[in-house]
């Protein structure tokens, strides 16, 4: 186990650092700086304000300072929001951001493994078709659709949720958020689950262990949920790319102070430093938890650790 | 689905005696398909007394199986069965899933026939073997583990302790099968049913296996239902058979009387081993024609990563192999699983070329030729392989496929003559030329393998290797398929058959060349096999076979060797085969045995062949 | 087991007779071609184009005056046309760039899985750090550099961010493929590899490969309407779904038709692919269910 995951780590770090170089790579070379857009300078200014931000160096040594300051934590100015840093734009939406994220897994995850479960248990009956149909709906629908249409119900008519907007402290405006977020995560899982498990229940060695006479709910608990959740654990890497890229568009349908406003204003004005230090850090952040369900994979599934 | 069948009167004898540990009566399972219900077996009645080993014999999807399943409550979603199914006098049909679940794997046990995909991945054995002992007993878990040691030892299962840690993926078939026997056996059951339990394994595992049977079901005095396509298995374990064919019981018995006196012409059928005809089997007089195929020196090696930090283990698939076929010869190739059959036969037809040694085809050395030239000399040897329908391309059609070949070499032949060229190969192995528009999920293996021979044949190579022609196919298929092969040789095609099935490869060859983890032990003329074969493991492998005689199988059941087959990545040193050589002397651990004449056309890598007897 | 039953014909025979079955696959595909036609015809059915504005009927609800069927926006342009052309543009370019991404995914996925080795390995690290990246993340990388409102770039941008999934499924299915015993028949028939590749493997990719374009149309379509909602793809005075549904949700407190128009034929085509889709792949695989 310990081999497997040294491997995986092995190979996680480089891969952050193609990131990273590539990071750097299209802010240095990108045509149109963020001083084009600013009335014509002068060339003295324009020197000053090159060697201020440490452009008029050779490109390597660029390189090196950039990785220098990325370990410190220190992404660089924003180009946008002139007074802060990109460090400090970061640290001020990240912890909204985050919450918004682990939640929206957390509860995907527990809604929709649970259904698939019974979806399968219950094969062909009305409980497996409202399910899998709900699972399907969930899955086409995008989340900038399902948000407003949410806000529109729980919000406008019914008054129990707000509509909008953000108080520290006041959990129930992450409600619908949260569960706009996790809507299509769960209904992939809740799929996913219902057709690995009902492969798993068809299987030679379920059969066997029914042969033993062990109870249908033993069988099921010890010898079929541990490979059926596979898929779902597979899944899971690619679930966090999804809330986090889906967090972008919930924020801004939601009105809230996450790290997601700023990538989309900073794509909007430019801002290099903002947009690339943003997807450093989300990009840091899938890649750890793709790691970890990596890992829990490992676990669960001993043939794997040997590949 | 309705059950009521037209009564039909009994054609087999069927007593219910008293004292029937099982009894099935009119049992007809079916199963629901989209194209309508699809009948497994028909109202089959038989009985399995205390104490007596039934076997049940018939080919492949005879619904032997589906019987025995459907008594247990285990059928897929869609299968029905009706009529009764009593297990000492209880009805098993429509019992409760709580009460079932008590008689299954406490008084019925049973051991199906792939041990990898029965025994659950992801639990270690031990954990499996023990949840069963504490499921039905009221042993405590210290009880619990001493009994699952002690069965894993009456298995002979080398180390029991650490095997109840290991998981299967980590144990050889043989030992996972045994690890099932175990299982099966915890709760001391009444009843066993093994569903064709060595089919998968080796011929020498499979005796060891069977001779493991037989003891059981004396000390225990243990009923059994043994279910087999090989007549022979069932010769050395049952008191009484069951022939079955489409679902139907077309012949009972003692098993004495079955097998030496069958009336049923189906029965007698499968009581013949394959055989080519007499004519068929001239032999090649020594020394005609030149050498058609040739290796020298064969070798080769895997690395295999293990371990932390993947660390590479060298994997000796072959070593030192050397041989010749002379043209218009059939040369055979037997070994069991870890011999390296499928890397000899990838190796001669360099698929990919091999890194050690020398192959020489029509006398052209393949390691100076250029790939154009390869390609080209292709033409002349062909292959056709063991996996009848995975070996044709599933979205093309079978003339296409047959076809192809001459799409590569003769690339000047108008349409209408390749049409007609594919005809008549389709006709000249026994297919009808309308099969041609049928696509290969439409065959049955006995068809697609004819299909494989069509397309390896339609260029008239020199040379045909066969890699486990026969394997996936059914009795009387078999026969057909090589009577086939066996008028191909006389038309003077070179063939090599590399096979397991040592009977198969007797049958059809001139001389036999018997692998054992990669190394040549002995390569022999087929004439009068048995008293010729000098090695030691030759004469193993011909003692493993079963006959279906049963007088004499369980005898030779008794003599069945023991001991695994060495792991590959760490082989014996000196003669590879002395871990399980009765006749092993401390030479055979020093010194690799020399390649040896015997002086009547064979040679034998042993150091003591002269001395055994 | 029962002796499969073999079916006449082909594979897509076969598979066509399942779909036709499908009750629901049946549903989507009528919906989806009228949908199609609809959009077609748009010119045809209203007087109104995309961007022609009325003041005399400016923010009317559905069924307010004849003249609009579905209502008219802030700006006094009508909501069916605006919708219909929506649906003709976010069609177009998904269509375009499931084309592009199919296309190049199935080229990588087959070489590299045929070719296994170290080629395989590079060639599959490569799509495994593009995977790490959010593809949302990409495209605004692109966007920023290159600028928006570029329908050409726009596709690009999507159509080689998807092309990373299709190339995995396909590899996954080529390596599967590479050692099945036809593949090493036709080695041993003196086929280049070049043929086998091109003879044997993509043929018998062609059922994954539709299944995953059917599949991959709606991502496209997800795509496409994320960035136009964002601002980063298609630009006003166009109309694409996504950005519709933007301008909706802003006005959503006031004039909600103006969201609930395009959303519902956003989902409408987004479930009725997706049907189609698992429809597609559950006909073509050959296991019973």
């Amino acid at each position: 186990m310990l081999s497997y995951a040294l491997r995986r780590i092995a190979v996680a770090v480089p891969t952050l650092l193609v990131i990273i170089t590539l990071a750097f790579a299209i802010q240095r070379l990108a045509p149109g700086g963020p001083f084009d857009q600013e009335q014509t300078l002068t060339p003295a200014v324009r020197a000053n304000l090159d060697r201020v931000y440490g452009l008029d160096r050779p490109l390597a040594v660029q390189y090196l300072r950039y990785l220098g300051a990325l370990a410190h934590g220190d992404f660089g100015p924003s180009l946008s929001e002139r007074d802060f840093t990109v460090t400090e734009l970061i640290r001020q939406g990240l912890p909204l951001s985050v919450t918004l994220g682990l939640a929206a897994v957390l509860l995907a995850v527990l809604v929709g493994i649970p259904a698939g479960v019974l979806a399968a248990l219950a094969r062909g009956t009305g409980a497996d078709y409202a399910v899998s149909g709900l699972a399907a709906l969930g899955v086409a629908l995008p989340s900038f659709v399902t948000g407003p249409a949410l806000a529109l119900l729980f919000g406008l008519y019914l008054h129990w949720l707000p509509v909008a907007g953000w108080e520290r402290g006041a959990p129930r405006y992450l409600v619908l958020p949260v569960v706009t977020l996790a809507i299509p995560v769960a209904a992939y899982l809740a799929r996913l689950m219902r057709a690995s498990l009902l492969e798993v229940l068809r299987s030679q060695y379920v059969r066997a262990a029914r042969a033993r006479g062990l109870g249908e709910a033993r069988v099921l608990w010890r010898h079929a949920l541990r490979p059926a959740l596979l898929p779902a654990v597979s899944y899971l890497g690619p679930a966090v790319a999804f809330v986090v890229t889906g967090s972008l568009v919930i924020e801004t349908v939601f009105g809230l102070p996450g790290t997601g406003r700023y990538l989309v204003q900073g794509a909007i004005n430019r801002d290099y430093p903002l947009v690339l230090g943003m997807v450093i850090v989300y990009a840091a952040f899938t890649l750890t938890l793709n790691l970890a369900a990596d890992l829990v994979y490992g676990w669960l599934d001993p043939g794997a650790r040997h590949a | 689905m309705a059950c009521a069948m037209p009564l039909t009167p009994a054609t087999t004898e069927h007593t219910a005696p008293a004292g029937a540990i099982l009894e099935l009566e009119r049992l007809t399972v079916s199963f629901a398909t989209p194209a309508g219900a699809v009948t497994a077996a028909h109202e089959v009645s038989l009985a399995v007394r205390r104490g007596e080993c039934l076997g049940i014999v018939g080919e492949s999807g005879a619904g032997k199986s589906q019987l025995f399943l459907a008594a247990l409550g285990l059928l897929a979603a869609n299968g029905r069965a009706c009529g009764s199914a009593r297990f000492a006098g209880t009805e098993l049909l429509g019992l409760a899933p709580a009460a079932l679940d008590r008689l299954r794997g406490a008084r019925i046990g049973m051991v199906f026939q792939d041990p990898m995909s029965s025994l659950t991945p992801h639990l270690a054995v031990g954990e499996q073997l023990i949840e069963v002992i504490v499921r039905h007993t009221r042993a405590s878990p210290a009880e619990a583990q001493r009994r699952a040691l002690a069965l894993l030892e009456r298995v002979q299962l080398t180390d029991p302790a650490r095997r109840m840690r290991q998981y299967p993926h980590e144990l050889s078939g043989g030992m996972r099968q045994r690890a099932m026997l175990a299982i099966a056996l915890s709760c001391d059951p009444q009843l066993l049913i093994a569903d064709e339990p060595t089919t998968a394994l080796d011929v020498t595992v499979q005796a060891q296996i069977l001779a493991l049977l037989a003891e059981l079901k004396r000390e225990r005095a243990l009923a059994m239902v043994l279910i087999t396509h090989d007549v022979g298995v069932v010769a050395g374990v049952a008191d009484r058979v069951a022939v079955m064919r489409s679902g139907r019981i077309v012949e009972a018995g003692s098993v004495a009387a079955v097998l030496k006196s069958p009336r049923d012409p189906y029965t007698r059928e499968l009581l013949r081993p394959p055989r080519a005809r007499p004519q068929e089997r001239e032999r090649v007089p020594a020394g005609g024609g030149g050498a058609a195929l040739a290796v020298d020196g064969l070798g080769v090696e895997f690395k295999v990563e293990r371990g932390w930090f993947r660390s590479r283990a060298h994997l000796t698939a072959l070593r030192e192999v050397s041989f010749e076929v002379r043209g218009g010869e059939a040369l055979g190739v037997v070994g069991e699983s870890g011999a390296g059959k499928s890397t000899l036969v990838r190796s001669v037809l360099a698929l990919p070329p091999p890194l050690r040694g020398r192959v020489v085809w029509l006398g052209r050395d393949l390691a100076q030729l250029d790939p154009g030239e390869l390609r080209a000399l292709r033409e002349h040897v062909q292959i056709v392989f063991q996996d009848p329908a995975g070996s044709l391309d599933p979205r093309m059609r079978v003339r296409q496929a047959v076809g192809e070949p001459l799409g590569v070499y003769r690339t000047l032949l108008e349409p209408a003559k390749r049409s007609a060229a594919v005809a008549a190969m389709l006709e000249r192995v026994g297919l009808e030329a309308a099969l041609g528009a049928r696509y290969p999920h439409e065959l049955s293996g006995g068809q697609c393998q004819r299909v494989a021979i069509a397309r390896a044949m339609i260029l008239r190579p020199q040379v045909l290797v066969c890699d486990e022609p026969l394997s996936a196919l059914d009795g009387p298929t078999r026969q057909q398929i090589l009577a086939l092969l066996a008028e191909l040789r006389r038309a003077s095609l070179t063939l090599l058959i590399v096979s397991h099935d040592v009977s198969l490869v007797s049958e059809l060859c001139d001389r036999v060349l018997v692998l054992y983890l990669g190394r040549m032990m002995e390569i022999v003329g087929t004439e009068r096999l048995g008293e010729r074969a000098r090695h030691p493991y030759t004469r193993a492998l011909l003692a493993a076979v079963p006959v279906p005689d049963p007088d004499l199988q369980p005898a030779r059941l008794r003599q069945a060797r023991s001991g695994e087959p060495p792991s590959p990545l760490d082989p014996p040193s000196g003669c590879v085969y002395r871990t399980r050589c009765p006749h092993a002397i401390p030479v055979c651990a020093q010194r690799t045995p020399e390649w040896q004449d015997t002086g009547d056309g064979g040679r034998v890598a042993c150091h003591r062949w002269r001395e055994v007897p | 087991m029962p002796e499969p039953l073999k079916s006449a014909g082909g594979l897509w025979r076969g598979a066509a007779r399942r779909l036709r079955a499908d009750r629901a696959v049946r549903l989507a595909l009528a919906l989806l071609l009228a949908i199609a036609l609809l959009a077609l015809l748009a010119p045809l059915l209203s007087p109104w184009s995309f961007d022609s504005l009325d003041w005399r009927h400016l923010g009317q609800p559905p069924g307010a005056t004849a003249a609009h069927w579905l209502g008219t926006d802030r700006l006094g342009r009508d909501l069916f046309v605006r919708t219909l052309y929506g649906v003709r543009l976010s069609l177009l370019i998904s269509l375009l760039a499931s084309a592009l991404s199919v296309g190049i995914g199935l080229m990588w996925g087959s070489i590299a899985g045929f070719a296994g080795g170290r080629l395989d390995e590079a060639m599959m690290r490569f799509v495994d750090v593009l995977y790490a990246l959010p593809y949302l993340f990409i495209v605004i990388i692109l966007s920023t550099l290159i600028g928006r409102g570029s329908i050409a770039v726009l596709l690009i941008a999507i159509g080689a961010v998807g092309w990373l999934t299709t190339a995995r499924i396909v590899r996954g299915q080529a390596l599967a493929l590479r050692h099945q015993p036809f593949i090493e028949a036709a080695r041993a028939g003196g086929l280049s590899g070049a043929a086998i590749l091109w003879r044997h493997l993509v043929p018998n990719l062609a059922g994954t490969v539709v299944v995953y374009a059917t599949l991959t149309v709606p991502q496209m379509i997800l795509f496409e309407s994320f960035l136009s909602f964002l601002g980063l793809g298609v630009q006003e005075p166009h109309a694409s779904l996504g950005n519709l549904i933007n301008a909706g949700a802003q006005e959503m407190e006031s004039a909600p038709w103006m969201l609930l128009t395009p959303a519902a034929f956003l989902v409408l085509l987004l479930v009725c692919l997706n049907v189609l889709g698992d429809g597609l792949r559950d006909a073509l695989d050959p296991r019973d269910h």
